[in-house]
């Protein structure tokens, strides 16, 4: 089973497609449950807490808001465990305020950096381009090998 | 401050989401609930919230996937089922994150079509995508709207 980075991480359709075929997808939900799951002192909702923008130093410069690093401290260890990534590139789902803005666009920039397969699509948008939509995951994943 | 105590601690929560014609959330709720053998399901309306060890959640989702392979999704959730910090009824308004659900729910038809036809075709004669860094040209049927809509 190979760790697949899903872009973006909170996409139903990537997570349900890599865990189908038999891979690890790396979801902004699984870095959430670990701070949820692990005691300490209640900062709701998210539990993340003063400690975070300052892991998030490791992808990001000081310069860069708080939020920015903050929200890498979810993402960065994912990236760095990933040995593949899905990336769809018209994500609208995926806007927010600039926080997330910028922090998306580290997300890619840094995935693209890195020395894994990739995959880039767009959402389908009829029922032919879902078929090659699904048909470009599954050969994607295929070829990563050790599929469960 | 307040000292923080997980609950549900090393469980994990799997949202089941329905987008099929022959069966509904209450349905697979029903069969989940006979083969719960102490999982957590929770019946929403756009499917099921399932919580519990990861064996006996993916167990349980293995066996409701069955009703409708192709129309079944699945994806973690990080909060435990009705947690307040998350739950709608304690925030009022859609929960966070229903929303990127809801904007895939009107692109899962054609992923369910997709993997549908790829158990009846050769994957090898289904052509790639197209390569959404190329630049690409604007469409002329686009381009004829355009004008069309600016000289009305």
């Amino acid at each position: 089973m190979v760790k697949v980075f899903i872009y973006p991480a909170t996409s139903l359709i990537l997570s349900d497609m890599v865990a189908r075929f038999g891979h690890t997808p790396l979801s902004s939900a699984v870095a959430v449950r670990e701070r949820i799951q692990t005691p300490g002192l209640e900062s709701p909702p998210l539990q993340i807490t003063p400690e975070e923008p300052k892991k998030g130093l490791k992808w990001a410069a000081v310069e860069v808001p708080a939020g920015v690093r903050g929200r890498m401290s979810l993402y960065g260890p994912m990236i760095e465990a990933c040995e593949a990534a899905i990336i769809i590139n018209d994500a609208d789902l995926s806007f927010g305020c600039m926080g997330c803005a910028r922090t998306n666009e580290l997300i890619k920039f840094l995935l693209r950096e890195k020395d894994i397969p990739k995959l880039d699509l767009n959402y389908p948008k009829s029922e032919e381009e879902g078929v090659r939509f699904v048909a470009a995951i599954k050969k994607f994943l295929d070829s990563l090998g050790g599929a469960k | 401050m307040t000292r923080y105590t997980p609950v549900y601690a090393g469980t994990v929560t799997r949202y089941v989401i329905v987008e099929s014609f022959e069966i509904t959330p209450a349905d697979l709720a029903v069969r989940a609930y006979e083969i719960a053998n102490g999982v957590m399901i929770k019946e929403t309306c756009f499917g099921l919230v399932i919580n519990g060890p990861e064996t006996d959640v993916d167990r349980v989702i293995a066996e409701i996937r069955k009703a409708d392979p192709d129309h079944i999704f699945v994806k973690d959730r990080g909060f435990p089922p009705g947690d307040a910090r998350r739950c709608r009824a304690n925030l009022g308004g859609a929960r966070p994150g229903y929303h990127g659900i809801e904007y895939e729910m009107t692109i899962i038809p054609y992923v369910s079509h997709g993997l549908e036809e790829i158990k009846k075709r050769d994957l090898s004669s289904i052509p790639p995508p197209d390569d959404p860094l190329q630049p690409h040209a604007l469409d002329i049927e686009k381009l004829k709207k355009l004008m069309e809509s600016q000289e009305s």
